[in-house]
């Protein structure tokens, strides 16, 4: 199946924005209405592009968090210290403001519920962001159906600096209590709450041993986060065993990101 | 005309950078990795550079014997279709013009499409006169270090004048065809072509 988009041309859009969600301290979500919005596939992404008084213009590419079932499209905004277009977004845009996008972008990066699974999700951050849409994706077909027994498992391992820096937390937090094929690992690098008796270290061989599928089970993985997480996470799963033609990835940030 | 967002100032940039910008890039200090999947990695007594004709004729080296052919060092900027850029990377490698000539030596003749191929399974597809004419290089040494695997190392295509994604990682082959094919981006709703200065991002976009 070929995700939405491909071979169309992707034109400039006005949205408008419905509302403005905080997830965290730095990051918020955007909820849009797109006129025309031709659909898109749980992974991808769309531009959007800024322009100044002066006719200055700034483009960046945000993950769309909302699945392909939702009436409005979401994207969550990590406030990158010293950016340019994430700031703005993040702190000065309100409801009822527009801007400018295009998209949905990306054709590999993507999962709908004909790839299949089980379905591994490996986040660093705010890299969680095409994961969540994939997550949603899944589970408003779950919605749909109505029979867990026939869902594509999946997992989700996710690494957050802290507990409150944990993206989607208390939504990931229902989505895996209601939903048994689902299983959802944190891992707190820096800050732990007291009590915490998850993983405390950045995502590592072992941690993936023990929270993936074996490669026998074919699990279709998709990896996102900081370049360094990223490295290091797919070339273990490629070392344990794992086809790297399943591993899909998506990189972000400047080279010295960490989570 | 283009949507005004109320409050938006944007970075105020020099004449100088702003002028080296293509449309909707910003300038990065930092040299990010994007990859569609894990970083291969071959050893340098397994790998060998392919230049193959359409006829099917090729000229191969081993590393030691690619890497003994004629370098240039170039300093070019760079210019990613996730919308960074960056300024005056120093690379160092052997010139496509220089690959054809050798390879001419030992029958492989021209064609107008090349077609990049590597460790990985990523292609992209660039015509003949995109890489010839001092415009393109294989190189495996940057800011006068070897290439890291993760920015493509041992070897990786340079195409600077195009969009970062035509300077393929860990290319292994550049095939010559007859007809365009496109490659792994070009077939996933990127450009054929990827000028930067034409803002060539997306399949559709003139």
């Amino acid at each position: 199946m070929s995700p939405v988009g491909i071979g169309q041309k992707i034109s400039w859009r006005v949205a408008t924005v419905i509302d403005v969600v905080p997830e965290t301290q730095r990051t918020r979500t955007l909820v849009l209405d797109v006129p025309d919005w031709p659909g898109h596939s749980a992974g991808q992404h769309v531009d959007v592009r800024l322009t100044s008084e002066d006719g200055y213009q700034a483009e960046r590419s945000y993950s769309i968090a909302s699945p392909p079932e939702d009436a409005r499209l979401s994207l969550t905004v990590e406030q990158l210290k010293d950016g340019e277009v994430s700031p703005y977004l993040s702190e000065e845009l309100r409801a009822g403001d527009t801007i400018e996008l295009r998209g949905p972008i990306g054709g590999y990066f993507v999962w709908d519920i004909p790839v299949g699974g089980p379905l591994f999700l490996v986040a660093g951050g705010s890299g969680i962001v095409p994961l969540m849409a994939m997550l949603r994706h899944r589970n408003a077909a779950l919605a749909k159906s109505g029979d867990a027994r026939h869902m594509i498992p999946a997992r989700l391992l996710y690494s957050s600096r802290r507990w409150d820096e944990v993206i989607y937390r208390d939504e990931l937090a229902r989505l895996a209590a209601s939903d048994p094929t689902l299983e959802v690992v944190h891992t707190l690098t820096r800050d732990r709450p007291e009590g915490w008796t998850g993983f405390t270290r950045r995502i590592d061989r072992e941690m993936l041993e023990e929270v993936a599928w074996p490669p026998s089970e074919q699990p279709r993985v998709f990896v996102c986060g900081p370049t360094p997480l990223v490295e290091s996470a797919a070339n273990a799963l490629v070392e344990i065993g794992h086809q790297p033609a399943l591993v899909k990835t998506e990189r972000f940030g400047p080279t010295g990101g960490s989570v | 005309m283009a949507l005004i967002s109320r409050g938006f100032r944007g970075r105020k940039q020099s004449a100088e950078v702003a002028g080296r910008l293509p449309p909707g890039q910003y300038e990065t200090r930092d040299f990010p990795v994007l990859s569609a999947g894990p970083t291969p990695r071959t050893a340098l007594t397994a790998w060998d550079f392919t230049l193959r004709g359409a006829d099917g004729r090729t000229a191969r080296w081993t590393w030691d014997e690619f890497t003994a052919l004629p370098r240039q060092t170039t300093t070019k900027d760079i210019h990613c279709v996730t919308k960074w850029s960056k300024f005056d990377t120093v690379w160092e490698g052997i010139s496509v013009d220089t690959l054809l000539s050798e390879a001419a030596a030992k029958g492989v003749v021209a064609a107008p499409y090349v077609l990049a191929r590597c460790d990985g399974g990523y292609t992209t597809n660039v015509p003949l006169a995109d890489v010839t004419g001092g415009k393109a290089w294989v190189a495996f040494m940057y800011n006068g270090a070897p290439l890291p695997p993760e920015h493509g190392g041992p070897a990786r295509l340079l195409v600077p004048h195009l969009y970062f994604w035509k300077s393929a990682k860990w290319v292994r082959e550049l095939r010559l065809l007859e007809s365009d094919e496109p490659g792994f981006w070009e077939s996933l709703g990127y450009h054929n072509y990827g000028d930067p200065w034409r803002e060539q991002r997306y399949a559709g976009d003139e």
